[in-house]
């Protein structure tokens, strides 16, 4: 008998006494580490329309629309004019979670978060819009403290 | 009436003890790999899956394909199945518990199990299909080869017992021969793994090549049957096993039946064992392992018993 048949009998023997790793996942919940990137949220307040989440995104699943309102300003200057986001949707059946748009956003509209199940039946409901997305923000886990000794942040400078 | 009662209970064992060896397999298999297997079906560690199994099997449609054989076509799954219900009537649970108590036990339950092949030699050629025939030709070539070690080995057995009686040779089995007859035993009970195709010895049926050997053209209860034929075999081979060279139902404490189911499944076990640790031999792997170890093995054991029986002149 080679020694390599004892091994596999013994490998396979020490591995059923050991408790199986599978976690039973619809009943247990999955121990995920709290930055898991399991779908982008939206932080709406903070979008300014720039549009550079929309243009970088490699398969162009991100769709905004916006108008633009006029305000009066005070005296005899021109009127203030400024954005305002119609439209946010991101379309997950095209979205390949690379995370360029959160990368690229310069006001910090868009974030990771750990949320995972949004499966659904149908192709077109995995069009997820500004409403829906605005809700996963609340489950993005608040920004790391600064280290100790950092520089303090520089908007507090 | 004693017969009667025997032969439903013989009819019982057929059906249930299969099974819980096929969800034994499952869920031993599972934890050797590290996984959970099933645990859904039934609500309690999946206990209901061969049964869930069953009703889907059950549900399919019973095709025949156009170029097939038919009859022989239809035929194959109960050729399969059957001799291992009418090897079980002959094989004793305990002392006088028997259903049909053969003076020529042993030969004819070895010349029964040797038709359930031909089954799957049936459905090999019947099946108008490359590799079915593929595969009914590894069985027949298997069959041939691993006939002649198992048959050695049991004669061994009769012949250290005297009988072909298998309640016989169960009887006059002492702890000794655990020793005197250990090459026998597991000559016996490899060669009959590979009479059942059960890995490392699963050529005919060896899924990445011939899809499913002699088996691929069959469907829903048909197929299920050829299953159902495969852990049928693994308890006939084990109770066999068990009453040639364990001494059957012979054990301190527990009553006669309990030692011989004891001693099946603890078999039934390195079974499984044996599929999840060991790779599939290769065809000439296969031939090489009878005709070069276990046929002189079988021989040479064949030729220590009788060296034992005269001198012990008995």
């Amino acid at each position: 008998m080679r020694p390599g048949l004892a091994k596999g009998l013994a490998v396979t023997l020490r591995t059923m006494m050991k408790r199986s790793g599978t976690r039973q996942y619809p009943e247990v919940a999955p121990d995920l580490a709290p930055r898991s990137r399991g779908v982008i949220a939206l932080f709406e307040e903070n979008c300014t329309v720039c549009m550079l989440c929309a243009r970088e995104c490699p398969d162009w699943c991100i769709y905004i629309d916006s108008h633009k309102e006029t305000m009066p300003a005070e005296g005899s200057a021109r009127a203030r004019s400024r954005n305002v986001l119609d439209r946010f949707a991101i379309d997950y059946s095209l979205c390949m979670y690379c995370g360029i748009c959160v990368e690229v956003c310069p006001f910090d509209a868009l974030f990771w978060s750990p949320e995972f199940e949004y499966a659904a039946y149908d192709i077109a409901e995995l069009t997820h819009e500004r409403d829906r997305l605005r809700e996963w923000m609340w489950t993005v886990p608040p920004p790391q403290a600064h280290e100790p000794n950092a520089d303090p942040p520089k908007e507090l400078r | 009436m004693r017969d009667v009662v025997a032969l439903v209970l013989v009819t019982v064992a057929f059906l249930t003890l299969p099974l819980i060896i096929g969800q034994a397999e499952h869920k031993v298999m599972a934890h050797m790999q590290g996984r959970l297997g099933p645990m859904y079906a039934g609500g309690f560690h999946g206990w209901a899956q061969l049964v869930a199994d069953g009703v889907k099997f059950a549900q399919k449609e019973d095709t025949v394909p156009a170029a097939a054989d038919r009859r022989i076509f239809l035929l194959a799954p109960g050729v399969a199945l059957v001799p291992y219900l009418v090897v079980l009537a002959v094989v004793p649970v305990g002392p006088g518990q028997v259903a049909v108590d053969l003076s020529l036990g042993l030969f004819f339950a070895l010349a029964v199990m040797g038709i359930g092949v031909i089954g799957s030699i049936m459905a090999g050629w019947a099946s108008a299909n490359k590799y079915s025939l593929l595969g009914g030709m590894r069985v027949a070539a298997q069959l041939v080869s691993y006939e002649l070690p198992m048959v050695l080995a049991a004669a061994s057995a009769a012949m250290a017992a005297g009988t072909l009686n298998l309640s016989g040779i169960a009887g006059a089995w002492q702890w000794w021969w655990l020793v005197w007859q250990a090459p026998a035993a597991v000559v016996f009970f490899l060669a009959g793994l590979a009479e059942l195709r059960r890995p490392p010895f699963d050529m005919p049926v060896a899924d990445s090549e011939i899809i499913f050997g002699p088996y691929t053209e069959y469907g829903g209860l048909r197929f299920a049957f050829f299953l159902l034929a495969e852990y049928a075999g693994i308890l006939v081979v084990c109770s066999l096993t068990t009453v040639l060279f364990l001494g059957g139902w012979q054990g301190p404490l527990l009553p006669g039946f309990l030692w011989t189911l004891i001693k099946v499944f603890l078999l039934a076990f390195v079974v499984i064992w044996f599929r999840v640790a060991f790779p599939r031999l290769r065809e000439d792997q296969l031939q090489r392992l009878a005709w070069v170890y276990l046929v002189p093995i079988a021989l040479g054991q064949l030729a220590l018993t009788g060296v034992v029986k005269v001198v012990t002149g008995a």
